[in-house]
């Protein structure tokens, strides 16, 4: 078996060996710490342990039933449908823009969408913090959702570019020719076939959003703490396995995401 | 019959290029007219600003009597036909030639009549319910077509609608588009390069050259008496020979050269001798030296239908011309043998470098 040829260039299995045993590994370092979080929240102890002597839901309950982690998993869920719908819209427009029209403009736009990538979060979060104090929006839903919407716009506009890198403005000027406005144009002939990049930015913003920790730390708390934030704070106080328990089923949300994507994308991919 | 078309004084720059250099043109409904020119001539540019797509900078164009400028793109009831045919890939055939009805409120009942209608005249029919993806090329412009012309636009306006084509299916095509014209009688204005589909589909051809109209006329005017060096160099295999203007008349390397009255008031500095190679005669009158021309075959090629035979003028200059196989009593002059050759008065075209 080690001994047959691999590949055309008759390299056998053998002295590919190696070359196997480096991406196992490399898979492991990805997948070991999100798999070690998974049997640490079913502990039966009162403290995060690895591996776990005793086995329980306890963790589970005590998420569920407690009204403090309940309306932390709200105000998440809240800020990152809220971000989702406005940097998914605002993405896709600026996008749309920055592909239209060419030369300095658009190289400027395209550069400052990509800021929020480059700048360091810390910064941003400290900014926020400083400016929100000012204008009196720290600690508030609008705040949390703003700047969160800024952090997921990168994202939404690098996956609509690479819709619309493969898409035809053309067909945009036939609809208009045929009788479509401008914007109904957009909406029945473009829109409809970037809407997988449009998705795949909606996804993304979400993400951005709901595990977004850094800006939550400096513009939320009490009553607006998000998730991320709580689970932070709870680390750092109490180190129950409570915060296991919810990284574990935030592990099962992403990859229900990750594979309801994936099977849109080749659903439309064979239409 | 609707469809007449004033294009009056339409001037677009940008920056220092001036696209269109003061372009007036009047197109006849139901006539098919041709923008011919060069890549970057304006001809595409011409057909965009009455696609509503670039606004000019000055000028007037009106439809039927009305003002045309100030409509968008989509209130303007142009059927137009792109060179990469741009039919939407989420609709199938039937869907993408419904598209402009839906726009246009029609009921479904009445969509589906008229869809068929359209695609029937394309020959398409049978394929309206295929995706757009499992269309050959000349199937999808067909389907472009038919979404062009359903709902009847006073105008149809086609930018290279056949350069994807491969040779053959496009004088298939070009062929069937005339049909089509002739059928439906919309007002048509094409827009292409190629001269020879130029002079197969037009009723008038505008050679557009640097933002201008160099020459506006029927086929057999563009090609027969082309005003200038530009109209007589881009349209046929054209070459040119120098023409001297002495006391007894015009000579051409020392022989009187005759030509028709109409070149005879031709006062460039420089009148030049329009070559057609397909013009010039191998028989002719030996002892009037008039229209003759001595030349020396350089290279003589066999291709099938034909021999491609190499001649050298007087002067160095060579032209390549065709010579049959039923040509009686003339020899196939061989390399390096002298051959004479002949212009009729009628087809000796001249013309002047200046536009």
């Amino acid at each position: 078996m080690l001994s047959r040829p691999a590949t055309q260039t008759q390299i056998t299995h053998l002295q590919r060996l190696w070359l196997y045993v480096l991406v196992g590994l490399v898979f492991l370092f990805l997948i070991v710490p999100c798999l070690i979080v998974i049997p640490m929240s079913f502990s039966g102890s009162k403290y995060l342990e690895f591996p776990p002597r005793t086995w329980s839901l306890q963790w589970y309950e005590a998420y569920l039933g407690s009204p403090e982690w309940r309306a932390a998993t709200f105000v998440s869920l809240r800020a990152a449908l809220l971000t989702t719908l406005f940097a998914t819209t605002l993405g896709t427009i600026a996008a749309y823009g920055i592909a239209r029209v060419h030369g300095a403009v658009s190289s400027l736009a395209r550069g400052v969408f990509m800021l929020p990538m480059l700048v360091p979060l810390i910064l941003l979060a400290i900014g926020c913090f400083f400016v929100y104090a000012k204008i009196g929006l720290n600690g508030t839903t609008t705040g949390l959702v703003l700047a969160h919407t800024m952090l997921a716009l990168p994202f939404v506009v690098i996956a609509v570019l690479s819709g619309l890198a493969s898409y035809d403005m053309n067909q945009e000027r036939v609809a208009q020719s045929l009788g479509a406005s401008r914007p109904w144009a957009f909406l029945t002939v473009t829109l409809p076939q970037i809407r997988l990049s449009v998705l795949s930015g909606a996804l993304f913003a979400f993400v951005t959003s709901f595990d977004e920790v850094v800006i939550a730390l400096f513009i939320t708390g009490g009553q607006n703490a998000t998730l991320t934030r709580l689970m932070f704070a709870n680390i750092r106080d109490q180190i129950d396995p409570t915060v296991a328990a919810i990284s574990s089923l935030l592990i099962g949300l992403s990859i229900l995401l990750l594979v309801g994507s994936q099977l849109l994308l080749r659903k439309g991919a064979r239409k | 019959m609707p469809g007449k078309v004033e294009i009056r004084n339409i001037r677009k720059s940008y920056g220092s290029f001036v696209a269109l250099d003061d372009v007036s043109l009047d197109i006849a409904p139901g006539e098919f007219l041709t923008l011919l020119g060069p890549s970057g001539s304006g001809k595409t540019t011409l057909l965009n600003v009455l696609a509503g797509f670039v606004r000019p900078d000055s000028g007037s164009i009106t439809i039927d009597g009305t003002e045309f400028l100030t409509l968008p793109p989509h209130k303007r009831n142009l059927g137009m036909v792109f060179q990469n045919y741009a039919l939407f890939p989420h609709m199938s055939v039937g869907r993408n030639v419904g598209y402009p009805l839906r726009l246009r409120g029609v009921s479904a009942a009445e969509i589906e009549r008229r869809v068929r209608d359209a695609l029937d005249l394309v020959q398409m029919a049978h394929l309206a319910d295929r995706g757009v993806d499992a269309l050959s090329g000349g199937q999808r412009q067909r389907v472009a077509l038919a979404r062009a012309i359903v709902f009847e636009p006073s105008i149809l306006l086609m930018d290279e609608p056949l350069s994807a084509l491969d040779k053959k299916l496009r004088e298939h095509m070009q062929l069937e588009l005339k049909r089509l014209h002739d059928r439906l009688g919309t007002t048509t204005v094409y827009v292409t390069h190629d001269q020879r589909e130029a002079l197969t589909l037009s009723d008038r051809i505008a050679v557009v050259n640097g933002g201008r109209i160099a020459q506006l006329g029927t086929p057999d005017e563009i090609y027969d008496r082309p005003r200038n060096k530009f109209v007589a160099d881009f349209i046929g295999e054209t070459r040119f020979l120098p023409v001297e203007h002495g006391a007894s008349g015009l000579s051409l390397y020392g022989r009187p050269l005759k030509v028709r009255d109409e070149w005879k008031s031709l006062t460039g500095d420089t009148p030049w001798l329009v070559v057609r190679p397909e013009r010039l005669r191998w028989h002719g009158e030996e002892t009037d030296a008039a229209n003759r021309i001595d030349a020396e075959t350089t290279g003589v090629i066999y291709q099938g239908d034909s021999y491609l035979v190499t001649v050298r003028m007087p002067d160095g200059v060579e032209i390549d011309l065709r010579r049959g196989p039923d040509i009686a009593g003339k020899e196939l002059p061989q390399r390096g043998q002298p051959v004479h050759l002949w212009l009729d008065r009628e087809h000796t075209i001249l013309v002047s470098d200046k536009p």
